[in-house]
């Protein structure tokens, strides 16, 4: 037990490229995947899903599937009943929205294609697979609504029984608030004497696309319904199991195994889950489910999906004036577990680094007949960042100055800090200057606007387009109060506990629940510093609402910020319940006992004694004060007073060849300051990849439905992911200015990338036609739509259309565009 | 049913199996290798990626009875087939660079990997990045997987995976 006084030099796991101790079992197969699992007597489920977005469910023939070989049951929604639960809202954002009933299995009426409509159960999947196109399902057709602006008019209503398909409409008026003026006088006077920037931007519809598809095991057998999910959120979707099936919450274990991918898509209470749960009960016996992809793309929930009409004002100088963000944002057919919530986190994001005097946002959410909206890794925040960038490129644009210029004219400079907001947000820290220099340094950003130049000068048909993006955003969700003043149904907190073990090892157990960030590696790290105990005999533990009994789970950037600070308060708690104890055996006086890399000292003297030496002697529990238990493990529960601002400058090199379209990047440079790194290595790592979502949303991704309502793109084939062969290598730098609301000093990063990511490069690929007369180009900007922006001049390069030239351009849903808008302020 | 005979990962195994039956539902459903997985049903994403008779397939796209007779490894038998340790240096360059996040594209990619370097021992980066491109992953922005067949091929060191990237102190904004 004296492995701690064999390590040379503690406190130094913070901050080093420690290897994953994740990795050595992904390497090499050794995984634990949901669809892995395999119980004795296991039933596997298959759903029969609606083919048509809108329709009465007129008759449900089962009689041929039951009589399929190894057919175990049939089951429609009539037949589960009230034991199916039903899918929650957690966050009706205003208390008058609008919310349509979702039961996992429809009842009567199917509101989206890929809706289920009834379950199969067989002894094998592919059985299951089989019955399921024997159900006879009668359907007559209703006329769907697909898209925002035709959802706007209520002419065809998504849920006819409603009455209408607005939900909610949520706003937040720096005026009325107190935080600010008033946005409307500042626009009048800049239609007067000063600049006024107008424009309708695009969030088109994504889909998270998580590689490892959603799988579920429920086994009843037990005293505690076991529940296996791949899912991000077990101790979230517990409490829904509990909550809606009236089956007691001490009577379910939801176990988040190895999970392969998330990216907010699952971060859900899904109907599978429910029906699989429904169904083990009834049966008794172990079930399983697992989608097809291509159920996943078009029954998990998707992402985006928003319009956005914005107003800049500034003075003549480039100083902003205010800003007003009109949002529609599209729910899909039902009001997801967050929901409308998603274009919410966005309301305190428009404003980003700049110090504008008044603003004002309002949002309106609408339910269409297509998949369901949910968190999309950022969450808002990427919607509200493409926003303001974009605007504060057409405002340089219309000023004829540098981009970085009326940046840096109106954001908050590092002396600023603390800075409220005038969406009434304090950020507690940030270095925007010099983040951006370092970017501009690393990028070569004065050499490429010489080759710019120069390109232009020559009319090179491929020109090149800088695009800069000087993001922040809100994370570490969240402070229970502040979410709760938003009306969401839980809170914000995070729990952690430390066990140390009779042998001098360290469990510790950890609410937030990775599947893919690392946690085990990282936390391992922040433990082994903190109590002075080897990293490699800290065990992280994780995804098991038997063993972490408390936790609200992994998103928002928040694991680390919320879930880490929690942890450092645990084991402070085991330093301090070890040191009388350690006294005791020291037969020293607390006070004259320090702890230090691992050991109690006594003050000048040689007498120590190592803490898991501290822990053997607890475990044997023969020798303790009098009155103290014999017990040095600890729990701490953290609830954040703010959230957390990471910030950086993203800079984009995108070539643009001006005779076909194609745009090609060159080069992608980013400084983000995230606070003090705990793993260089696995922030590298999420930076790349939130990159590269980001980038894909500019670039290739679009979830497109037809005008009937069926997801067109609705496999990997027509679902644009980007390959390795699409993509580049980065330039990833950091500054750091430490977050002062944790005491690790840490900033969330799992979103960053993303969020900055998209703007960046539109804003590139924009910049390198502008002299062509575009100003906009629709996402994802696809060679076609590119093509037809330069070449469409006049009506500022309007890009409506469908992402894929097969398809009707008038199909798409709300192309009705931004021919009239775009250019208004040009 | 179909009588097959084959060896996976060094063993002999033979079933009966459905004709209909993929290679990768055999290697999971029959015999419990499910370091393989399935990530997609259209053969876009490469998840599902082992070695048949020495060539990297997509099992999701092979029949079991097309594999009757022939070798078959997958990712829990890679490391044998290299006599040097306990991990294959593809599967250590993953890990050395930082080539995987969630871990579910993992086994396909460093499947085609290994198999993309037996064609092109030093391969370019625009190489690799060609010779991966049939497995789809979502975590990682494909940079550390490149840097990880780098260092395979003996090509390139793991720094450029970003550890080394730790930024400078900001100035004292606020205190």
């Amino acid at each position: 037990m004296t492995a701690v006084a064999d390590a040379p030099d503690m406190a130094k796991e913070i901050g080093r490229d420690r290897r994953r101790k994740e990795d050595q079992r992904l390497i090499t197969g050794r995984t634990r995947w949901t669809d892995n699992l395999s119980l004795p007597g296991t039933l596997h489920l298959a759903m029969v899903r609606s083919p048509f977005a809108h329709a009465t469910i007129t008759s449900i023939d089962t009689t041929e599937a039951m009589a399929a070989t190894n057919v175990v049951a049939v089951l429609t929604s009539e037949d589960l009943g009230e034991s199916q639960g039903v899918c929650i809202n957690a966050w009706p954002i205003t208390p008058e929205q609008v919310t349509p009933p979702h039961l996992p299995i429809a009842n009567g009426r199917v509101a989206f294609a890929g809706e289920i409509v009834a379950v199969v159960v067989a002894r094998t999947a592919a059985e299951a697979r089989d019955a399921a196109e024997l159900v006879d399902v009668e359907y007559e057709q209703l006329p769907a609504v697909i898209g925002i602006k035709e959802a706007m008019k209520d002419e065809v209503l998504a849920h006819p029984d409603l009455g209408t398909n607005k939900s909610a409409l949520w706003v937040f008026d720096s005026a009325a608030a107190g935080t600010g003026t008033d946005v409307e006088d500042a626009i009048a006077k800049a239609r007067t004497d000063g600049v006024v920037i107008e424009r309708e931007f695009r969030q088109q519809r994504l889909i998270p696309a998580f590689m490892e598809p959603r799988s579920v095991v429920v086994d009843p057998t037990g005293e505690q319904i076991t529940v296996w999910s791949a899912t991000q959120i077990p101790h979230i979707l517990r409490f829904a199991l509990a909550a809606t099936t009236g089956v007691p919450e001490s009577k379910i274990r939801v176990i988040a195994p190895d999970v392969g991918g998330g990216f907010g898509g699952k971060l859900q209470q899904t109907p599978e889950e429910m029906i699989a749960f429904a169904v083990a009960r009834r049966l008794g016996k172990p079930v399983k489910y697992t989608e097809t992809r291509s159920e996943s793309l078009v029954s998990a929930h998707h992402g985006r999906d928003q319009w956005q009409k914005l107003t800049l004002s500034a003075e003549k100088d480039g100083t902003v004036t205010g800003l007003k963000v009109e949002l529609q944002a599209d729910l899909g057919a039902y009001v997801a577990i967050v929901g409308g919530g998603v274009p919410v986190l966005g309301a305190f994001m428009f404003n980003a680094i700049y110090k504008f005097p008044a603003y004002h946002f309002s949002c309106q959410t609408v339910l269409t007949n297509t998949t369901w909206t949910d968190a999309y890794r950022g969450a808002g925040r990427p919607e509200a960042t493409f926003g303001i960038e974009r605007m504060m490129d057409e405002l340089a644009a219309e000023l004829g100055v540098d981009p970085l210029v009326v940046r840096e004219k109106n954001w908050i400079k590092h002396e600023e800090f603390p800075f409220t907001t005038v969406a009434g947000l304090e950020y507690d820290s940030g270095n925007y200057e010099i983040a951006t220099a370092k970017a501009k340094e690393i990028f070569g950003y004065d050499e490429l606007r010489a080759e710019q130049k120069r390109r232009r000068e020559s009319n090179d048909p491929v020109q090149l387009g800088l695009g800069v993006s000087t993001f922040t955003e809100m994370c570490g969700l969240a402070p229970s109060r502040v979410l709760g003043s938003l009306d969401y149904g839980a809170g914000g907190w995070e729990h952690a506990s430390v066990r140390m073990l009779a042998t001098g090892k360290v469990e510790v157990v950890t609410g937030a629940s990775a599947h893919g960030q690392g946690h085990e590696t990282a936390f391992s790290q922040i433990v082994a510093d903190r109590l002075g105990i080897p990293y490699d005999d800290i065990e992280v533990l994780h995804g098991d609402t038997q063993i972490a009994s408390k936790g609200l789970d992994t998103y928002g950037s928040r694991s680390l910020v919320v879930g880490g600070e929690a942890l450092v308060r645990a084991a402070d708690k085991v330093i301090d319940k070890a040191l009388p104890i350690a006294a005791h055996l020291l037969e020293a006086s607390v006070e004259d006992v320090k702890f230090h890399e691992g050991r109690f000292q006594v003050v000048g003297t040689d007498a120590g004694i190592s803490l898991a030496e501290v822990a053997t002697a607890t475990f044997a529990a023969h020798n303790l004060p009098d009155g103290v238990e014999p017990s040095i493990d600890a729990d701490a529960t953290f609830d954040p007073v703010n959230f957390n601002y990471p910030h950086g400058t993203h800079l984009c090199a995108m070539e643009v060849d001006t005779e076909t379209g194609q745009v090609t990047m060159r080069k992608y440079t980013c400084v983000d300051d995230i606070g003090n790194i705990i793993n260089p290595l696995i922030v590298s790592g999420q930076v790349h990849g939130g990159l590269v979502q980001g980038i894909a949303q500019a670039l290739w991704e679009e979830a497109v439905y037809d005008d009937q309502g069926t997801l067109v793109s609705g496999s990997f084939v027509d679902y644009l992911l980007p390959t390795a062969a699409d993509t580049i290598s980065f330039e990833v730098d950091h500054t750091t200015t430490p977050a002062l609301t944790n005491s690790l000093g840490t900033k969330g990063v799992g979103e960053a990338g993303t969020i900055a990511s998209t703007p960046a490069v539109v804003n590139a690929i924009v910049d390198a036609v502008r002299h062509l007369g575009v100003n906009d180009v629709q996402m994802p900007c696809t060679p076609e739509r590119v093509f037809n922006a330069i070449h469409s001049q006049g009506s500022g390069g309007a890009t409506e259309g469908a992402a894929m030239p097969h398809f009707d351009p008038d199909a798409e849903p709300g192309t009705s565009s931004t021919a009239d808008q775009q250019g208004a302020g040009a | 049913m179909t009588r097959i005979n084959l060896t996976v990962d060094g063993a002999k195994v033979a079933d009966d199996v459905e004709p209909r039956m993929l290679l990768v539902q055999y290697l999971r459903e029959k015999l419990g290798k499910t370091g393989t997985v399935v990530g997609c049903d259209t053969s876009n994403c490469g998840a599902c990626t082992v070695h048949l008779d020495g060539t990297s397939v997509k099992s999701c796209n092979v029949l079991a009875v097309q594999a009757d007779g022939s070798e078959v490894t997958t990712i829990e038998g890679l490391a044998a087939t290299y006599d040097g340790g306990d991990l294959h240096p593809m599967q250590e360059a993953f890990r050395e660079c930082h080539g995987l996040q969630c871990g579910y594209c993992t086994p396909g990619m460093i499947m085609q990997s290994v198999a993309f370097l037996k064609e092109n021992p030093k391969p370019t980066e625009e190489e690799i990045r060609v010779g991966i491109e049939g497995n789809l992953c979502r975590c990682t922005g494909y940079h550390n997987i490149v840097r990880a067949v780098q260092l395979a091929s003996g090509q390139g060191d793991h720094q450029s995976a970003g550890a080394s990237t730790v930024g400078v102190p900001a100035e004292e904004a606020t205190s």
